[in-house]
């Protein structure tokens, strides 16, 4: 018998293999469908639209007309103060739980109620909002309210993306640090946290993000169909005004206006999806910038 | 004529992990100066002994300790800070862990971390640990590259080098040859018998030979339990006490 030669065995399992390659690589590639053929939809309905002048004039005409400058700046408003308030509470919070707390039942409660949290429908979420912020403590509807709504729904995911990233500078670091006499403190601040911070920075932007479409959660805590505020102006809305917001004009417009042109909701949904895609772009951006002076 | 205390003294230690225990009444003491031998198969607690003396097993959840340790006669439960505790015993574990920071970071880290900030001193304490480490002379030019970079047995000594940045009294080297090869081992073992003047040292080790080089005394663990410690010439003659010992050093089982 010669040497290298196939077998019937040999054939089957190089077939088989190609066969995983192609179905599993076809899956792979089956995801980009959906992104690809929305992003596309939208571009294609409502690019028309899209220019500076519709991006920083306000809606006219009872939404018929103009730009959303009003909604756009309502959203940056939402998703930007969230983040102010989310992201320490989070983070803080997950550094606690991953690098202090012990095995016992508060911190099971802890997790539980962090994993349930997560859980909980957006609506929900609108409800207690509307509870908490707008009546309890007397915010009103506003935009101070909605974005602690929202921070409330976001701080889950925070906690969870940032534990994993704490979770992945390993333990020995760890060990070595207190074997010299380091504090869990000194330990965390000096290589727990300058090693997982790439991972925690990119994990709060991309989960914040998401805010960015909800509308159940800040349609009863201080977004509004309509507010007139001054066109272009980056500061026009107060803390305590009601604002617009792209995911709640978006609902308007399809919903409860007529005869406004086909392509409005679609350019407005491409505005909100671009949005979207540039501030995880940069947070991206961020994370392989921060990596390159990863440390090991 | 008062005798001073032993620099370790361990009396009945009982150690458990949850309901599992795995040191069962242990019992020794090592005196100043001494290179004090641990040998002993894997399981037999070793390691979980070596992070009773610096009360590193205080990390692990669901541990229960019994007995007491002193280190200069003072139980180590009671020692008012427990920080300076760790600082008085050096430990290398037995994979090397350059910390992500520049070489020099990770020698000026332990002294940093106990309020040393001026920076003569710092640069003063880092050398001296890098040459007690056999290590300044290959990166005295580089000390601002990470320690990560360094290879496996360059690692080792940067790990021994921030073992004895604080200054230790007491080293614990924990099977610290297992990811070096022999001419670095045969090094590090230079830099031992050289540091014994000034400082104590348990070595915990699986290659047996390597306690009859060095160790003044010698302890068998074996499942948690001393087996038998005597000077290191009688643990390696033809005729221990215990017949496991004989066994064990000999190679027979284990």
């Amino acid at each position: 018998m010669q040497p290298f030669q196939e077998t019937p065995f040999s054939r089957r399992k190089r077939r088989n293999e190609r066969l995983a390659q192609v179905v599993l690589g076809g899956m792979a590639l089956a995801m980009v469908i959906p992104l690809l053929l929305i992003v596309g939809y939208l571009m294609f309905k409502g690019a028309p639209l899209i220019s500076l002048s519709f991006l920083l004039s306000n809606p006219t005409h009872g939404m018929r007309e103009g730009g959303l400058w009003s909604a756009l700046l309502g959203t940056i408003y939402l998703v930007v103060m969230a983040l102010l308030v989310a992201a320490p509470i989070g983070v803080l919070c997950a550094v606690y739980l991953n690098e202090y707390a012990r095995d016992n039942w508060l911190t099971r409660l802890i997790h539980l109620a962090v994993i349930n949290l997560a859980g909980v429908p957006s609506i929900v979420h609108a409800l207690f909002g509307l509870g908490a912020f707008v009546l309890f403590a007397g915010l009103g509807r506003s935009i101070l309210a909605a974005s602690l709504t929202l921070a409330i729904m976001t701080l889950p995911v925070i906690i969870a993306s940032t534990k994993e990233a704490l979770a992945s500078v390993p333990m020995s670091f760890r060990e070595a640090c207190w074997n010299v006499g380091a504090s869990r403190w000194q330990t965390i601040w000096k290589v727990v946290l300058p090693n997982s911070i790439s991972g925690i920075l990119t994990g709060v932007i991309l989960q914040v993000s998401r805010t960015a479409g909800e509308t159940a959660p800040i349609m009863f805590t201080g977004a509004v169909f309509f507010k007139k505020i001054e066109a272009g102006n980056p500061f026009a809305y107060a803390l305590t005004d009601q604002c617009m917001a792209l995911s709640m004009h978006l609902y308007t417009v399809t919903t409860q206006v007529t005869n406004a042109p086909e392509a409005l909701p679609y350019a407005i949904a491409l505005v909100l999806v671009g949005a979207v895609l540039a501030v995880n772009a940069t947070a991206i951006w961020l994370r392989s910038r921060l990596r390159s002076r990863k440390k090991w | 004529m008062v005798t001073s205390p032993p620099k370790i003294e361990v009396r009945d230690l009982r150690l458990a992990y949850g309901h599992k225990e795995v040191l069962h009444g242990v019992s020794f003491a090592v005196p100043s100066h001494e290179i004090f031998g641990i040998i002993g198969p894997a399981q037999s607690a070793k390691t979980s002994l070596l992070r009773c003396l610096n009360r590193t097993i205080e990390f692990t959840p669901h541990i229960h300790v019994s007995g007491s340790i002193r280190v200069d006669g003072q139980d180590v439960r009671r020692v008012p800070d427990v920080y300076e505790l760790r600082r008085k015993i050096g430990m290398v574990a037995p994979l090397p862990v350059g910390l992500p920071l520049s070489i020099y970071d990770n020698v000026a880290f332990a002294p940093r971390c106990a309020g040393l900030t001026n920076r003569q001193e710092l640069e003063a304490r880092v050398e001296k640990c890098l040459r007690q480490a056999a290590l300044w002379d290959e990166v005295k030019d580089r000390l601002d590259t990470l320690g990560t970079k360094l290879s496996g047995g360059q690692q080792q000594r940067l790990t021994i080098a921030r073992a004895l940045s604080h200054e230790p009294e007491i080293l614990c080297l924990d099977e610290f040859s297992i990811a070096i090869d022999p001419v670095t081992t045969m090094r590090i073992e230079d830099v031992l018998k050289e540091l014994r003047r000034e400082i104590t040292i348990i070595l915990v080790t699986n290659l047996t030979q390597q306690a009859r080089r060095l160790a003044d005394r010698t302890m068998f663990l074996w499942n948690g339990e001393v087996v038998e410690l005597d000077r290191t010439e009688v643990m390696f003659s033809d005729s221990p006490k215990d017949r496991r010992t004989y066994d064990y050093v000999q190679g027979n089982f284990g």
